[in-house]
């Protein structure tokens, strides 16, 4: 008799709904689970978390350290004693934390574990402040004094402000110094190659004559020397804005009473963690955002900005849009209107769909051979041989990354572009065939504008799979440090045949390939959130392209 | 409501159980389509077989049969829609205008323009009212604004449609009615100025005050086209058709008449079906 109302919830089919329902949330508190995660992790970087000064004293050494508490944990004492730590018998759990010490150049030290024991009390001194540097990581200290030409201008009280005044000048010296080095004199390299390529050319013209190529050959010496001298005048004034950008310096003293020097060229941005307001911090943390966002990656990638990579994701991403929309849609079209459905079609569209299964570093393989190797070594047979034997367009780069990325994502393209197609009702064919139009206008005029949406979807898939795509990548185009940009100033504008910095790839780099690993981690989940949120910023705008195109295709049966 | 009772229901005591066939003689400047002789396959099964009639110039003709009788399949033949299904075979000839349709070299696009149809549901394009109406004017490369403005308010007025749209011609069509989608996609044919109009029941997807509405507009059509109904209402076919054949399985039973088909059919067949006793 029990068994009688179990029996009937189970005809019922409520046990299913839950089950779906169950599903259904456990995904969803995942997924919410994951970007939190991320989130909080990545985005906790950039908040400056206070400076502590403490005092660790062992058995055989006392030690005064200054820096920030990257984490904690709590360990039975049994496991800490094994490790050789001092802990007194009677302690059952042992807290330890990992201070952030900085100060590499010095100790050699960045990160280092002490137990809670063996501390003094935690103060947060005023005058601690932390120094983001270009080398070397940062720096936690006491600011003693700023000194000009080796003479101090400024000490005590009212050291930090004119640090900070002087900071901004060097900062934009050494920002000015940069654009010089990246631009007028990168442009002016390029065109000394350039003009070696010149050379190279006319010495493989077999139709000029000697003294036509003597001639030729001279002017182009006459260009480089040129060039040379425009170079030289340049690199004087980089010299000079080097050298003036490393008049200031500062004197510190580190948390163990060593008195340090540090020029200001070297400095990023200067701290006063201590006495900072929660208004000042959340300033400090903008910028800082920004820096990540905007900036370009320093120190083997563990420090600076993911700019480069985010530029070379969306613009990979954006190519390869370009490319495999076309060719999927068109594709579709003919499997569905025009071939002969038959064993042939049925054969293909099988194959199609196979396609989508096939592991990504395949693809990646193919498209080192026959983009890489087999289509860029002969593009540069026929339009590159002046450079000969360095490679133009037979290297890694953005156009063989998005191709083999378009042919990654073909099959999801034809797939629902051929499902669009199929949804269309035939009566809106015959309409328009009835009115006189012939196949081709009632495929252009009716068919393939109210298949839009549907092409978009597929779009849409193809982009979510594309901008996560890493393997493939690491094949044919994607790089640990790009040092420049696909797009620039320089003619032809968009350099296709570059190689790109990748989201995906840098937080592999960053993460597992990284000397710092304990300093890079933080950057791993900044990452990480940024190509998801770039993901999903991408899919959005698609998905709002589609339903305007669907309000204005709509049809009833949809 | 269409199932009143009509005054045209025929009389079943004049009926004669049989009789010749009776065949419909028009003169010869007063034929717009003719059919000889014609025999339709979808692959083996055969779906008209020898069909031969004349199809009058400037009146309604309408086709009734129970389904599956062939009456869309021979609508279709007269502006080759068929040739879409790819098991379609055709034998015998269908002449319009004295020209042999069917003949190779036959442009059939021309002829789709020369020979317009309305489907069953209403299918307008996802586009705006004015598109829909000034597509098949496009299609033939009128581009000049004011011809093709001149042309979609002359089709609207034409379908009884324009008081209801001359407001919003550029909203998406599907805003429409059912009976105004019907509408529109009628004088989205017209727009063209086809000599010949197929319609394929254009009122079994409508409510009756719309049915209304198209009926009247067919009756006020007939003065300028040759209309071609085909529908399985039989009082319809006794409102606006002026001829009416019908069709059973695949032969042409009878064509007559309207009048005289629906007071006294000349065949059992006929008089069974229009009475509701077929089958």
């Amino acid at each position: 008799m029990k068994s009688i109302p179990l029996r009937a919830w189970f005809k019922s089919g409520d046990p299913w709904v839950w089950l779906i329902g169950g599903a259904v949330s456990l995904s969803l508190i995942m997924v919410v689970g994951l970007l939190l995660l991320i989130g909080v992790r990545g985005l906790g970087h950039f908040w400056q978390p206070p400076i502590v000064a403490t005092t660790v004293t062992t058995a055989d050494q006392t030690r005064h350290i200054l820096g920030v508490i990257r984490s904690s944990e709590t360990l039975p004492a049994q496991s800490v004693r094994e490790a050789g730590v001092d802990v007194p018998a009677d302690q059952d759990l042992v807290t330890r934390h990992l201070f952030h010490l900085g100060n590499r150049d010095l100790t050699g030290q960045d990160f280092a574990w002490f137990t809670e024991e063996h501390m003094s009390a935690f103060e947060t001194p005023a005058d601690a402040i932390v120094l983001e540097r270009r080398e070397w990581g940062n720096f936690y200290g006491h600011l003693r004094a700023v000194i000009e030409d080796g003479v101090v201008v400024a000490e005590g009280e009212s050291a930090f402000e004119a640090l900070q005044a002087r900071l901004q000048r060097s900062n934009q010296l050494i920002a000015d110094s940069v654009r010089l080095e990246r631009y007028e004199i990168g442009r002016i390299n390029r065109d000394i190659e350039r003009q070696r390529l010149e050379q190279r050319r006319i010495e493989l013209n077999l139709q000029l004559s000697d003294d036509e190529r003597a001639a030729r050959i001279a002017a182009s010496e006459v260009e480089i020397a040129r060039l040379n001298a425009e170079y030289d005048v340049l690199f004087d004034e980089l010299r000079a804005l080097r050298t003036s950008a490393r008049r200031d310096a500062l004197m510190a003293v580190t948390s163990d009473g060593q008195e340090v020097i540090i020029d200001l060229a070297n400095v990023v941005r200067a701290t006063q963690a201590n006495t900072m307001s929660v208004m000042d911090k959340l300033v400090e943390y903008g910028a800082r955002f920004w820096n990540f966002m905007s900036g370009y990656p320093r120190e083997a990638n563990t420090e600076g900005g993911i700019f480069p990579a985010i530029f070379g994701t969306v613009m990979m991403v954006f190519i390869m849009s370009i490319v495999v929309t076309p060719f999927g849609v068109l594709a579709a079209i003919y499997l569905r209107e025009y071939a002969k459905q038959g064993p042939v079609t049925r054969i293909v569209r099988i194959s199609v769909n196979n396609l989508a299964g096939v592991p990504s570093i395949v693809f990646g393989v193919f498209g080192l051979g026959f983009f890489v190797y087999f289509l860029g070594g002969n593009l540069d047979q026929l339009f590159f041989p002046e450079a000969l034997p360095a490679p133009t367009f037979g290297s890694p780069g953005l156009i063989w990354a998005s191709l083999t990325l378009a042919l990654l994502t073909l099959p999801v393209v034809i797939v629902s572009t051929e499902e669009g197609l199929t949804r269309i009702p035939r009566a809106m064919r015959e309409g328009s065939l009835a009115l006189g139009a012939t196949k081709a206008e009632t495929l252009w005029k009716v068919i393939v504008p109210v298949a839009t949406p549907a092409m978009m979807t597929g779009l849409i898939l193809a982009v979510a799979r594309a901008a996560g795509e890493v393997a493939p990548l690491m094949l044919v185009g994607v790089v640990k440090l790009a040092p420049n940009l696909p797009v620039d100033g320089q003619f032809p504008y968009i350099h296709l045949e570059r190689r790109i910095m990748h989201l995906g790839f840098h937080i592999y780099d960053v993460g597992f390939q990284s000397p710092n690993a304990e300093a890079a981690r933080p950057l791993v989940y900044a990452t990480a959130l940024v190509l998801v949120l770039l993901i999903l910023v991408l899919n959005l705008t698609a998905i709002a392209i589609r339903n305007r195109l669907r309000e204005r295709y709509r049809s009833d049966s949809e | 409501m269409n199932d009143d009772t009509s005054p045209m229901m025929p009389n079943i005591g004049l009926a004669a159980a049989s009789g010749p066939r009776r065949r419909l003689e028009l003169s010869r400047e007063d034929i717009s389509v003719q059919v000889r002789d014609l025999n339709l396959f979808y692959g083996s099964a055969q779906a008209l077989k020898h069909i031969n009639m004349d199809i009058a110039r400037k009146r309604v003709t309408a086709f009734i049969g129970p389904s599956g009788c062939g009456k869309s399949t021979l609508l279709r033949c007269f502006n080759r829609m068929n040739d879409l299904v790819d098991i379609c075979r055709i034998e015998g000839q269908i002449r319009i205008d004295g020209e042999d349709i069917y003949a190779p070299g036959i442009d059939v696009p021309d002829l789709r323009r020369k020979v317009g149809m309305v489907f069953q549901k209403p299918n307008p394009f996802p586009k705006s009212i004015y598109d829909n109406v000034a597509y098949g004017l496009r299609l033939q490369g009128v581009r000049s604004r004011r011809s093709l403005d001149e042309a979609v308010e002359r089709s609207l007025r034409r379908a009884a449609l324009w008081d209801e749209v001359k407001d919003r011609l550029d909203d998406n069509a599907f805003g429409l009615s059912g009976g105004q989608q019907q509408r529109l996609v009628i004088a989205r044919a017209i727009a063209i100025e086809p000599e010949v109009i197929l319609l394929d029941e254009p009122c079994s997807a409508l409510d009756p005050i719309s049915t209304a509405k198209v009926e009247e507009l067919i009756i006020d059509l007939k003065d300028s086209y040759t209309i071609v109904i085909v529908t399985h209402n039989m009082q319809q076919a006794a409102r606006v058709s002026d001829f009416t054949a019908y069709l059973y399985m695949g032969e042409l039973i009878e064509y007559e008449d309207t009048g005289k088909l629906f007071t006294n059919p000349g065949k059992k067949a006929t008089e069974d079906y229009i009475t509701g006793r077929y089958g």
